[in-house]
């Protein structure tokens, strides 16, 4: 079980609001991830879930009960901190065994735990060593262990994997979304990179400056974001957004085409432009394109090799079914 | 340092002040040494040529020695008991965000700035005196007898005098580590269920373990030659003669220099062996 609710929280440091009133649900389950731009409160949401944080107004339950003035031990939730938070001054056992120690459980059941533990993280050659002598790597699987032996209702990750080098990262990732399967516990994971949001979540709630911008699952966000947020932030490279002429000819204030739904033509084609800088990534090539008359610079996303250069002239036609058209106020037109 | 240049450019810059610093110890040192092999009596003959072992025989053989090192430990042991716990509790209280920290940090630094021989005698004349002190006005406002601190309770008098010196000095050190500690892990002790307590006795006392040793190998290094403390309250009376204050009077009241010489080759020799044995737990604790 692992349900948990906010209803209307709010959260002010001093006199500065950082969460405006919030609802949200998270399934039993569920991989939700909380995304956003550093600074816009998705840590503090997350400490609030945890206890570690006092909320400043509402309610948060948890499986249907209150937990508002539970304190974090008792929520029967655990966390891997962004810094891993290991006690450097205890072993990998026990920094395991740790918060199990402290629920004064059985000796040999807390061996068994964490030997089990152990063997789905792959950590048993390190088990005896001190975190100071582990690698960032290591000190992530620990930190997950050290989650895991408590059996908890849901799971609290804040960045947990902002610092590890690219290569190790996208094998976390991996790491983290199997245990998710296989545990099939509710997870809380915060990042302000969309692409793991993208490839992690089944949920993925869009926060800026405190407020929810959008829930819905990746391809949802990908496909039918509510506001120009929301469609700039999820999508790499960043989807184009127009507005002036270009927008009005569609009954817009901006409207948006994401970079690998412009095709490169010969000739013709709705907009021509200069190459700017070319990104040959082999699979794929990034065109960021100018003087095309527009009032943005456009990024395109060509498959495969294309052999144009900086400077070449380059034919454009954006697949007006794929097009997202905004308001006024930024929000989504039908 | 890396080239073989730059180096021995090193080397030369930093000959003056080794050899200074070797000079300021070592001329001392070999003084002693010499002088603790001599009869020297200042007013009743001077030097008077070789004692063979005889000072060192004497010294340790007097009534007066095996008390003094008893005292010494007494008092370098409870300074530094004191200092330690109460220096932890300060350091962990101030650390809490609170009105005013900057100016309490202060006055809590403040009586580290003061002479030991003027704070020994305002403890002395101020608080401790058994007619007009402020503790002799306090029991006899509670009706209970004041205590003559300094002649009936001189050692616990002086361990607290002395405390009171140092306890900033502790205290500061173990702030300082305090603030280093990581909130997360606090917060993930929290989390895993670890109440206040044992918040303090698995995360936060591990923290603090080195600056806690630093503390002890500093302290006890000044504490074993705690004099002006001495000196100005008890004058060595009601129990309170330390090894420092014993050669002090050999050396200076009973005019003997060889004695004293001798009883000060036993100090370093004492301080050695503490320093050796604090180096390797520092060293420990130091990984
Ligand atoms: N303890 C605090 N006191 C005051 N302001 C805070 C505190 N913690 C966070 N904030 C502010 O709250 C906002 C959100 O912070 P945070 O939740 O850490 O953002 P994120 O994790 O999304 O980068 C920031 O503007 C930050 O300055
Ligand atoms: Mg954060």
């Amino acid at each position: 079980m692992g349900q948990i609710q906010l209803k209307q929280v709010t959260k002010s440091f001093g006199d500065v609001q950082v969460i405006p009133p919030l609802d949200l649900t998270i399934e039993d389950g569920e991989f939700t991830v909380f995304v956003g731009p550093s600074g816009c409160g998705k840590s503090t949401l997350l400490r609030l879930i945890a206890g570690l944080e006092d909320i400043t107004t509402g309610h948060i339950e948890i499986d249907g009960k209150d937990a508002t003035d539970l304190v974090p031990a008792k929520r029967g939730l655990a966390m891997v901190f962004q810094s891993y938070a290991l006690y450097p001054h205890m072993s990998v056992r026990k920094n395991i065994a740790f918060p199990l120690r402290m629920a004064k459980m059985d000796p040999a059941e807390i061996d068994r735990r964490v030997n089990a533990a152990a063997e789905v993280l792959n950590l048993a050659d390190y088990i005896d060593r001190r975190p100071g002598q582990l690698s960032g790597g290591q000190r992530q699987r620990v930190a997950i262990g050290r989650a895991i032996v408590r059996e908890p209702s849901a799971f609290l990750f804040d960045e947990p994997l902002s610092n590890l080098d690219a290569a190790l990262r996208v094998g976390m990732r991996m790491e983290i979304s199997e245990l998710h399967k296989k545990l099939a516990t509710t997870m809380i994971y915060v990042t302000h990179d969309q692409v793991e949001a993208m490839t992690m979540a089944d949920k993925i709630v869009v926060l800026q400056a405190g407020v929810i911008e959008q829930v819905g699952s990746p391809l949802e966000l990908y496909r039918a974001p509510r506001n120009t947020f929301v469609a700039g932030f999820i999508g790499s490279p960043k989807m184009n957004l127009i507005t002036g002429d270009e927008a009005a000819k569609h009954n817009a204030t901006t409207i948006g085409i994401r970079p690998e739904h412009i095709d490169v033509v010969e000739s013709g084609g709705a907009w021509t432009g200069t190459v700017g800088v070319a990104e040959h990534l082999g699979s794929d090539t990034f065109f960021h394109i100018h003087n095309t008359g527009l009032a943005e610079m456009l990024t395109v996303r060509a498959i495969g090799d294309v052999s144009l250069r900086h400077g070449d002239t380059i034919h454009l036609n954006p697949r007006t079914e794929e097009m997202h058209r905004f308001d006024a106020d930024g929000l989504r037109i039908a | 340092m890396a080239t073989k240049a730059s180096r021995s450019a090193a080397r030369l810059m930093m000959a003056p002040a080794v050899i200074l610093l070797l000079g300021w110890m070592l001329v001392p040192l070999i003084m002693t040494l010499w002088f603790s092999f001599r009869v020297y009596l200042p007013l009743r003959g001077g030097d008077q040529g070789w004692a063979g072992f005889d000072n060192y025989i004497r010294f340790v053989t007097s009534s007066a020695f095996w008390p003094s090192v008893q005292t010494t430990l007494i008092i370098v042991l409870g300074v530094l008991a004191i200092t330690v716990i109460f220096g932890i509790l300060l350091a962990l209280l101030l650390d809490q965000p609170m009105w005013g920290q900057g100016v309490v940090r202060i006055l809590v630094i403040a009586p580290f700035f003061v002479m030991p021989t003027v704070s020994a005698l305002v403890w002395k004349n101020m608080f401790m005196d058994p007619v007009n002190g402020l503790f002799a006005h306090l029991w006899r406002f509670f009706g209970a007898e004041p205590v003559s601190w300094l002649s009936d309770a001189s050692l616990p008098a002086i361990v607290m005098i002395v405390s009171w010196q140092w306890l900033p000095f502790a205290t500061l050190i173990l702030l300082t580590a305090v603030q280093s500690l990581d909130s997360e892990q606090l917060e993930a002790a929290e989390m895993d269920g670890a109440p206040i307590v044992k918040r303090f006795w698995f995360i936060v006392l591990p923290h603090l373990s080195r600056a806690i040793t630093i503390v002890i190998l500093i302290q006890t290094i000044f504490l074993l030659a705690i004099f002006a403390e001495i000196f100005v309250t008890t004058g060595g009376a009601f129990g309170t003669r330390t090894l420092s204050y014993l050669i002090f009077q050999r050396v200076l009241e009973s005019q003997n220099v060889g004695l004293g010489s001798a009883g000060g080759v036993y100090a370093i020799i004492l301080a050695n062996i503490v320093a050796i044995f604090l180096m390797r737990i520092v060293g420990k604790n130091l990984d």
